[in-house]
């Protein structure tokens, strides 16, 4: 029950900066308060040879909508403005000012690593260089939760998600934001495979396990968008146009698709 | 506080001549140099404890992952390190496969519990500073100083809401088998046995009742396992996979990441153990 109140806007009024601050003993003291939370909901798959990243494109402040269209998807690396051979995508999720800022600060410095190394930034170095970015605000946190996707060096698709002070992992999968709650369940069972046993491979605790295996790219497309689709039906912050990037060794390519606008 | 406050924070329109914020991203000297954005309050650490603790605060919008049930012994064979492997969120459970040892170095290990980024970043730090006391001292640390350079590190930011429980352990010629402590409070306690994190006292249960130092290395591994198993069957914030590594002289080992599930079974099964979990309902 808590739990369905906590989030519930109505109680906080417009949401401006001022009236954002979280109630603490029942009291909410008036004052400038840094953060909104603008909803949204990101997801990242590695495959065999690919990743894929998504994101809606909703960004609200409480019951409004403010845009229909805003990216939480960013490529990253690239030499020229628009990223063509970028080899990073970084999605950021929750406070949309400081996922653009923390974007800008990730972009600024795999561009750096370039011109003075020669080569693009690999994505487990630029994934442990963005923890250390996020842990550089400890005391005052990027208030998101980011991912990044690549390939790694051997060629397969990788998949890095934080929490918002630079925590981070390795993951094959990972759903974040306002729906992510609502679409990782759904992807441990289609991914992961969890909870799922080959039928009649016996009885009671002798059943085995159904084997992973890594899924392929049209199977992912269509987990992502029906991920998307499921989350939209039941989550009032996601909605309006999916923004999806496909990463392969031969480039990024980008895909949008749209979601239900109510 | 306000000292340290003054010492790690910059003035909202600092000079903006010799120093530029791009320069600053190409100085590469950042990671060393200790110095931390502030929000621009009277008071930081009481904002963040409103904003990030979800103790004092449950509505607090920024959840940072948890970690959980760790635990560490010296026995004859060496040290054996097990944790879950469970990060939480509030209530949600953000991971259920958070590697929860980190490797200092090839024969140094340290464990996460209570905030997972505080543990990773500075037990990361103290692997650099590991290195350094190597290649200024032309000999390996032993796990007294590196522990105490955690802790001394740990001390200076003291109140401002790192939270961390971790243990240092190592084997090293003139200590023998050695295990420390450290949190973010400042503690940093030398011991046999240690067990950290929100399952912990589930976990000394079992490690305290079957623990012995003439232990060998295989009923140690497995009595490690059974505690974590304990913490996970009874903590909500404790699960997953078991983690087991094995410190010796020579570094440590890993001794595999295995899911609670099939071993709960296995044990209640094979030994008959965990007789109060039945699949009827009364």
């Amino acid at each position: 029950m808590a739990a369905m109140f906590s989030q519930n806007p109505l109680m906080n009024g417009p949401h401006y900066a001022t009236t954002d601050a979280p109630k603490t003993n029942n009291y909410r003291e008036h004052r400038f308060y840094p953060y909104t939370d603008n909803g949204g909901t990101t997801l990242a798959i590695s495959g065999a040879d690919f990743t894929v990243m998504a994101g809606d494109t909703r960004h609200t402040a409480g019951y409004s909508i403010n845009s229909r269209t805003e990216p939480k998807l960013f490529k990253i690396g690239g030499t020229t403005a628009d990223q063509h051979d970028a080899t990073i995508v970084l999605s950021v999720c929750g406070f949309a000012a400081d996922g653009n800022a923390l974007r800008d600060q990730l972009d600024t410095i795999c561009k750096i690593y370039r011109y003075r190394h020669g080569k693009a930034m690999t994505a487990n170095a630029c994934a442990k260089r963005l923890s250390t970015i996020l842990y550089g605000k400890r005391f005052f946190p990027y208030y998101v939760h980011a991912m990044l996707g690549g390939i790694d060096e051997e060629g397969k698709g990788v998949v890095y998600s934080y929490d918002p002070v630079g925590s981070y992992e390795r993951e094959t999968c990972r759903a974040g934001g306002a729906g992510g709650s609502l679409i990782m369940p759904f992807l441990d069972n289609q991914v992961n495979f969890k909870n799922q046993y080959a039928p009649g491979s016996g009885v009671g605790h002798d059943l085995q396990e159904r084997e992973r295996r890594p899924l392929l790219l049209n199977e992912v497309e269509t987990l992502v968008k029906d991920a998307f689709d499921g989350a939209a039906e039941r989550h009032i912050e996601v909605g309006d146009a999916l923004q999806m990037f496909i990463l392969t060794k031969d480039g990024i390519e980008e895909k949008i698709l749209p979601l239900k606008k109510d | 506080m306000d000292t340290l406050v003054a010492k790690y924070s910059r003035p909202a329109f600092h000079n903006e001549d010799f120093k530029d914020e791009t320069e600053e991203l190409m100085n590469t000297e950042t990671p060393l140099s200790l110095k931390f954005a502030m929000p621009p309050v009277a008071h930081p650490s009481q904002w963040l404890r409103a904003a990030t603790d979800d103790r004092s605060n449950p509505d607090c919008p920024i959840k940072i992952a948890h970690g959980t049930t760790t635990l560490a012994f010296r026995f004859q064979g060496g040290i054996i390190v097990a944790t879950d492997s469970r990060a939480t969120a509030g209530d949600w459970i953000a991971s259920q496969t958070v590697k929860k040892v980190i490797e200092i170095n090839s024969v140094l290990l340290g464990t996460l519990a209570g905030g997972a980024a505080d543990c990773q970043y500075w037990l990361g730090w103290l692997g650099m500073q590991c290195r350094l006391h190597e290649l200024r001292h032309k000999r390996r640390i032993s796990v007294a100083a590196a522990s105490k350079i955690l802790a001394n590190l740990v001390y200076s930011y003291k109140n401002m809401g790192l939270s961390m429980g971790t243990m240092c352990a190592g084997v090293t010629p003139e200590e023998g088998p050695a295990l420390y402590y450290v949190d973010s409070d400042g503690t940093r306690v030398a011991g046999n046995l240690f067990c950290v994190g929100s399952g912990q006292t589930f976990a000394y249960g079992v490690l305290d009742t079957e623990y012995d130092y003439e232990l060998s290395v295989e009923d140690a591994l497995e009595l490690g396992r059974r505690s974590i198993l304990a913490a996970t069957h009874r903590d909500a914030f404790s699960g997953g996979y078991i983690n087991l590594y094995h410190i010796e002289e020579k570094g440590w080992t890993h001794h595999g990441f295995n899911d609670t599930n099939p071993i709960f079974w296995k044990t209640k099964l094979e030994k008959g153990e965990f007789s109060n979990v039945t699949s009827a309902l009364e």
